[in-house]
Parts: structure tokens; sequence; C-alpha cells
């Protein structure tokens, strides 16, 4: 019998309940924003103006955050320094060994923070670390801050743009090269103007990162106050102590911190779309 | 002239073999093949942008098989056009004159006279997101004419243009010819483009480039 593929006289049925879906949809992912919410909710209701501005007067708590600005800025130059070149290189040139490269550039992501302070810590016990050391004392110091700041921070920087210049199309930099570009001149004028938006989000996720590391450094820094006290230093230092209206208030000037940086990210980033829609 | 002799070349499983062909100077030759056929990998090669594995490349009876992309003296308008996003087209332009650090006055009056000859004068402080398809494309053409090429590999560089702008981009292609007398190798696989614009038709398939019959009805 041949199969009939003659119209059907019976209408479609009426199946027109998206709701429950994006209901669903809606609940569940209200939570998690709803969660990130309550919890800044209550860190505001804990502290008042009062706590903010004693925190702010003390003399350890003020070297905390100078020390965090400073190494947080440091670490993101020294990331993003690292970062381009080895993100260009990975996405531009296939050479032997790449996938291992890219496996062990995951490895800060996901090792412990803490067995990578410990990790630091030996590498400048060793032979040529403590010759370094002869030279400038890292461990114990404040160099010891922006290396492990550094050694987490960067990885995150590598992998932004690593996918940055992967996203950027490579017939740009050809086209350069046949109007009498040499290699370096197709980077330094075609692909690095391009990739101008991952260079800043690469660099705002380092510093975000970077002022958030406290594993590593309590372990290679150590927690000396006017030292080497950066302010999630502050935070545990002022807990350990019992001072939580201090930790709190300290807590408050990070966020602060960081939802102004990711502000200013979204403001320079989002500036392109917005001229191609006007 | 552009004379390819038993080039062969491999990209990944992909392969093409003892490609034979010449384009004499001064000649629109468009070159077609199915999707996947190597046209691209193939103007490529012409261009220095892929490594061959045989064979010999001579532009204008000089060898350029083993010069880098810059040495070959070739206007490469790609596929997409590949415009730099964070230029004007006053600075696409100007761009390859900066790198062979021209004087600024050379370089105003090229870019004067290109702006003229494509039709782009009003579009010289804009950038490349707000610009028409047509209008691109103008620029795209520009930007390999800067250095005086004595070859333009052009990559189907008329594809998503409407009908009207079509036409435009024939009539002009018709006046870069006059006025700059440049051997061109067009890829496409429209053959109404094909029938307009070429004096030479070869077609890719099966690894090779074959002169192609229709030549003969073309003119």
């Amino acid at each position: 019998m041949s199969p009939d593929l003659s119209p059907s006289s019976i209408p479609p049925r009426r199946n027109n309940r998206d709701w429950p879906f994006f209901a669903g949809l809606a609940l569940l992912s209200s939570v998690y924003v709803l969660l990130i919410l309550a919890m800044l909710a209550a860190d505001f209701s804990f502290t008042t103006p009062h706590h903010l501005l004693q925190a702010l007067a003390s003399p350890e708590i003020r070297y905390s955050i100078k020390l965090s600005l400073l190494s947080c800025t440091l670490t993101t130059l020294l990331s993003l320094w690292v970062a381009v070149p080895t993100g260009y290189l990975m996405s531009r040139h296939p050479f032997p060994g790449r996938r291992l490269m890219d496996a062990i550039l995951d490895i800060p992501i996901v090792l412990p923070p803490l067995v990578i302070g410990l990790s630091l810590l030996i590498l400048f016990q060793t032979p040529p670390g403590r010759a370094l050391q002869q030279i400038i004392p890292v461990t114990y110091a404040i160099p010891s801050v922006i290396i492990a700041q550094f050694a987490v921070a960067c990885a995150f920087a590598v992998r932004t743009m690593l996918v940055t210049f992967d996203q950027i199309s490579p017939r740009c930099e050809q086209v350069a090269l046949t109007l009498g570009c040499n290699r370096s001149q197709a980077f330094w004028r075609v692909a690095l103007p391009e990739a101008r938006r991952g260079v800043l989000t690469a660099g705002t996720l380092a510093w975000a990162r970077a002022l958030g590391e406290f594993g590593p450094i309590l372990v290679f820094s150590g927690a000396t106050r006017l030292r080497t006290e950066v302010l999630p230093t502050t935070v545990f230092l002022e807990l350990s102590i019992g001072n939580i209206e201090a930790a709190v208030a300290v807590s408050l000037i990070m966020i602060v911190a960081a939802l102004a940086v990711l502000t200013l990210a979204r403001i320079f980033g989002l500036r392109a779309p917005l001229e191609r829609v006007l | 002239m552009i004379a390819v002799d038993h080039l062969s070349l491999k990209v990944g499983e992909f392969a093409l073999e003892n490609i034979t062909f010449e384009v004499p100077t001064g000649q629109y030759a468009v070159l077609m093949g199915r999707t996947g056929a190597g046209k691209t990998t193939l103007l490529e090669a012409l261009c220095g942008l892929k490594t061959l594995t045989g064979g010999t490349i001579r532009l204008h009876g000089r060898d350029v098989t083993h010069l880098k992309p810059a040495e070959r003296g070739i206007g490469y308008v790609p596929q997409d056009r590949a415009l730099f996003q964070t230029m004007t087209v006053r600075e696409h332009l100007a761009f390859a004159l900066m790198i062979q650090k021209k004087s600024r006055d050379a370089i105003r009056h090229r870019v004067a006279e290109l702006s003229r000859l494509l039709g782009i004068e009003h579009l010289l402080d804009r950038k490349p997101q707000g610009l028409s398809g047509g209008e691109a494309q103008r620029v795209a053409l520009g930007r390999a004419l800067s250095i005086q090429p004595g070859i333009l590999c052009l990559d189907e560089p008329l594809n998503a243009l409407d009908d009207d702008t079509r036409q435009e981009m024939y009539a002009l292609m018709g006046q870069v010819r006059k006025s700059t007398g440049v051997t061109i190798l067009h890829v496409t696989h429209n053959l109404d483009e094909a029938t307009r614009l070429a004096d030479l038709l070869f077609r890719l398939q099966n690894g090779k480039v074959e002169r192609n019959i229709l030549t003969t009805h073309l003119h």
C-alpha cells in the first residue's frame, strides 16, 4: 500500500504551553543570581560607614590596600606581557608540543591554590632559587606576592588571549603580509589592534584574579602585617582575631574595587558593538 | 604574466598536484571550480601564503616561488575582504605606503588617486563597520591596488552583493583594468561573473587546472 501523503483534514493539536518551560528556566537561573545578590546585601547590611572609616584609618589596612593595588597592577602588566605573545603563538603557529603546552597552561587553573604556594616556596629553596634570592629576596617579601599572583592570574590571561586570537581571522594578517609587512609588523599593526578588546578582558580578569589571590600568598609570602599583607590576608588576619567588622569592611573594599574594574571593562568592551548598532 | 608550472602543495589532507597554467600580462583570468576544489588554496599559494611542495611560480618573468608575500607585488583581496576593523578607509589605502615609509605627500596623493578611481572619496573617514557590501569591496580593492601591483588576486570578490551593486562592480573592474593595466586572477563559482569579466576562463577540478572550452564562446 502506498503511504498516504495527502494533507490531513484534522487541524494540528493545540500545544502552545511554553510558559512552564520558561518559568523553569527563570526559576533556576534566578536562584543563583539571588544567592550572589544576597551575599553582597548581607555584607553591606553587616557593616556601617563608621566601620569602614575605622578600617580605612588603620595603617595596616591602608598598607594592604596600597600593596594590593600595586601588586595587582604589576601582575596584570606582567601577565599581559606574557599572555599576548603566548596566545598569539599558540593560535597562529601549530608547533610540535602545542597540545602539551596547552595542557600545562591549565595546571595553575586546576591546581589547589595552597599547592601552588607550596610549589613556589620549594622552587625558591632549590639551588637556583637560593642563588636568585642572594640578589633579590623573594620568599616572605613583596616580590613573592607578585610572583604568587602572577602564577595563577597569567594562566587566565593566556586562556583569554588564546580564545581572542582564535576568533580573529588570520586573513587580515595575510593581507598585511602581501602589502609589505613582515610577521612582526603584521602582528603589531593588524593583529594586536584587532585583539584590543581581548587584551582588555584578559587584563581585567588577571587583575580581579590577582586581587582575590590568597592561598599561594599565605604559603609563599606569609601574612606579616605591614610587609606582605594584601587585602585577602587582612580579611584572614582580622577574622583570626575575631574582628569581624574590620574583615567585612575590607571585604567590601574588595567588592567595590572588583565591581569598578568589571564595570570599566564592560564600558570599554561594549563600545565597539554599540558603534555597530548606531 | 602569471606562469604556474607543475605546482604541488599539501594542506593537511588536501593536496593539489601538478597544476600548470598561464595568464598573459594584462589579461583578466577567471578561475572557476566547485567549493572545496582548492581555488582559495591556489590563490594563497600564488600570494606566498602557502608553502609549495613542488613546482614554480613566475610572475612577469621573475621566479617568486621562494619569495615572501611582501616581495611578490601581488594585490590580494581575500574572501570576506578581511578589512582592518580598527582602521578608517583612508588608513586602509595608506597602510602599505606607510609600511614602505613613503612621504606624507606621496601617501596623500596616492590615497586621493585611489579613492577617486574607486568612487570612495566620501567614505575616507569611515570605519569598515558602517560600510555596505559594495563599499567594503571597493575599499578592499583599493587597499590591494595601493601597492601598484602587477598582479591582482581576487577571491570571490562579488559574493554576497546584490544585483545592482554587482553590475556597478563589473563596470568598476573594467575601469581598474583600463587605468592600471594590471593582470587579474579572479576566483568565483558564478558563471555570470565569468562571462562578464573573463578574457580567459580556467576550471579547477580533480586537482587540475584546465582552460575551459567556454573561453572560445566568450568573445
